[in-house]
């Protein structure tokens, strides 16, 4: 009944999310923030981790190539669909949901326990459109993240398996175009954007409805992520389901 | 002026307003008192439009909140400044942003008028030279007092303020105390307080509402509230020990 509550209260959260608008002068000024502070200010460790996991799987991979007649190209092949399919856009989605999931929950959860949330009410500003809207339009420019995680990723295989003398340069690129089909990388993208959403309104949820002080703000926080993770998860297996099977 | 008729107001089957009529007068202080829990904080509540009364009236100026459509409410809302009990600034702006809020929203006013309005407030509230620091740079007293600018920036007909001295020392809350009247006697605000602080009450005690269990108690100004002789009034304000003991003092005299 609980869960029923807060799910029936979430999509009432959007309902007023996309109602009255905030001026668009103030609008463009928050979107220009929430952009520097959820997706720039994510780059450094989404590059960092991309990098050592693409380099890890093309590690992992070429170590259980024993068999001769398995082609080394498959190192590339490996890195390339592990890194497009799952790590770039589910992993990083998941590392996504800790950073700035938190960071969304709490700085919302803080204005709550601050009555800042009132404030903006008495001053009948729709609150919910001037705090949450914002996040949701930055979080859009997130495939862009995914798209460097990809490259990123995929560098770091080559840098792993090439300077590690697993494979030669050439067996990496031909291992990386083999057998390509470019509606993966559509399917990820479709997977991104569905992400950036719930990144950016599940862990709002978590926050703008949360009561009582600031140790009730790190326990939303730790909810926060927990159901922004099991809603990432679930959702990937059901875009997974309808677009790949 | 706000006039309140018939308010009752619940939750969960638990009354917490039980028909309260009042009549907040404009120009004037108008203090709310009483115990925790006795209402106080839902009737503001209730006034800011932020609750729903089960029933009864809320007018402003002559016009019932019932009847504003949800544009009129708005515009309302535009009309009203609000202090609250822990100055509610938006932590992630500096001062001067801070005061600058309500006019970016609400008026059309280019940069340089905002700046004029602000720095005007700000001087009012003795706070010029601060606008470029950020809140928790501040201390408590100077963020009510930014609190309050940010509240009267926008010229409102109506100033609410929960408890605006709490957690401040006598000093600082006799500066704020005083402000709020100065400033309800020159822009002729209808301003209603709520407040727990008996010497709030001494100094800027133009009308009093005294609340007790959802009901009104008892009302009169500064000067009555220490001549009455009802019995919850006066186990209210004789509660703390310095007013007890001018009482004696008061009471041997005579």
């Amino acid at each position: 009944m609980t869960y029923l509550h807060s799910i029936g209260e979430y999509f009432l959260m959007l309902k007023g999310v996309f109602g009255r608008m905030t001026k668009s002068s103030v609008l463009r000024s928050l979107i220009l923030k929430e952009i520097n502070d959820l997706i720039m200010g994510s780059m450094g460790i989404v590059a960092f981790l991309s990098f050592f996991i693409g380099a890890v799987v093309a590690i992992q991979t070429a170590l259980n190539l024993t068999n001769p007649l398995i082609p080394k190209t498959l190192v590339a092949y490996a890195a390339r669909q592990s890194v497009i399919l799952e790590f770039a856009p589910t992993f990083i989605s998941i590392i996504m949901a800790g950073k700035v999931g938190s960071f969304i929950t709490s700085s919302i959860g803080s204005m709550r326990v601050t009555e800042q949330i009132d404030a903006l009410e008495v001053m009948g500003i729709n609150s919910k459109n001037y705090l949450i809207f914002p996040k949701i339009i930055a979080m859009l420019t997130y495939p862009f993240v995914i798209a460097i995680s990809m490259f990123l990723g995929i560098t770091g295989a080559y840098f792993a398996a090439v300077v590690g003398g697993f494979v030669t340069s050439d067996q990496f690129i031909t291992g990386l175009q083999d057998e390509f089909i470019p509606f993966h990388l559509t399917y990820a993208f479709i997977k991104t954007f569905l992400f950036a959403f719930i990144l950016a309104t599940v862990p709002a949820y978590h926050g703008y409805y949360m009561k009582g002080g600031a140790l009730e703000v790190g326990e939303a926080a730790t909810t926060s992520f927990v159901w922004t993770s099991v809603v990432l998860i679930v959702t990937n297996y059901l875009v997974t389901q309808l677009l790949l099977s | 002026m706000i006039e309140v008729k018939n308010l009752y107001k619940g939750f969960n089957g638990q009354q917490v307003l039980n028909g309260i009529d009042y009549t907040f007068e404009r120009g004037k202080t108008n203090l709310i008192i009483g115990q925790s829990g006795s209402g106080k904080s839902v009737f503001l509540k209730c006034m800011l439009g932020l609750f729903k009364p089960d029933k009864g009236t809320i007018v402003y100026d002559g016009k019932p909140y019932s009847s504003f459509s949800d544009e009129e409410q708005r515009e309302l809302r535009k009309e009203m400044g609000m202090l609250f009990q822990g100055g509610a600034l938006f932590d992630s702006m500096n001062v001067e942003q801070n005061v600058m809020f309500p006019l970016k929203m609400f008026t059309k006013q280019h940069k340089k008028e905002m700046l004029k309005r602000v720095h005007e407030v700000l001087e009012r509230v003795n706070l010029d030279g601060t606008g470029d620091k950020m809140p928790s740079e501040i201390s408590g007293g100077m963020q009510k007092r930014v609190a309050i600018a940010r509240a009267i920036v926008n010229k409102p007909k109506y100033l609410f303020c929960d408890e605006p001295n709490s957690g401040l020392d006598p000093k600082t809350a006799t500066v704020i105390d005083n402000l709020i009247q100065e400033l309800t006697h020159e822009n002729d605000i209808t301003t209603v307080l709520i407040t727990h602080d008996m010497n709030s009450v001494l100094e800027i005690g133009e009308r009093i509402a005294f609340l007790k269990d959802g009901v009104l108690a008892w009302k009169g100004t500064k000067d009555e509230i220490f001549k009455t002789e009802d019995e919850a009034v006066t186990d209210f304000v004789y509660s703390s020990n310095l007013f007890q003991q001018v009482r004696e003092a008061q009471q041997k005299e005579k």
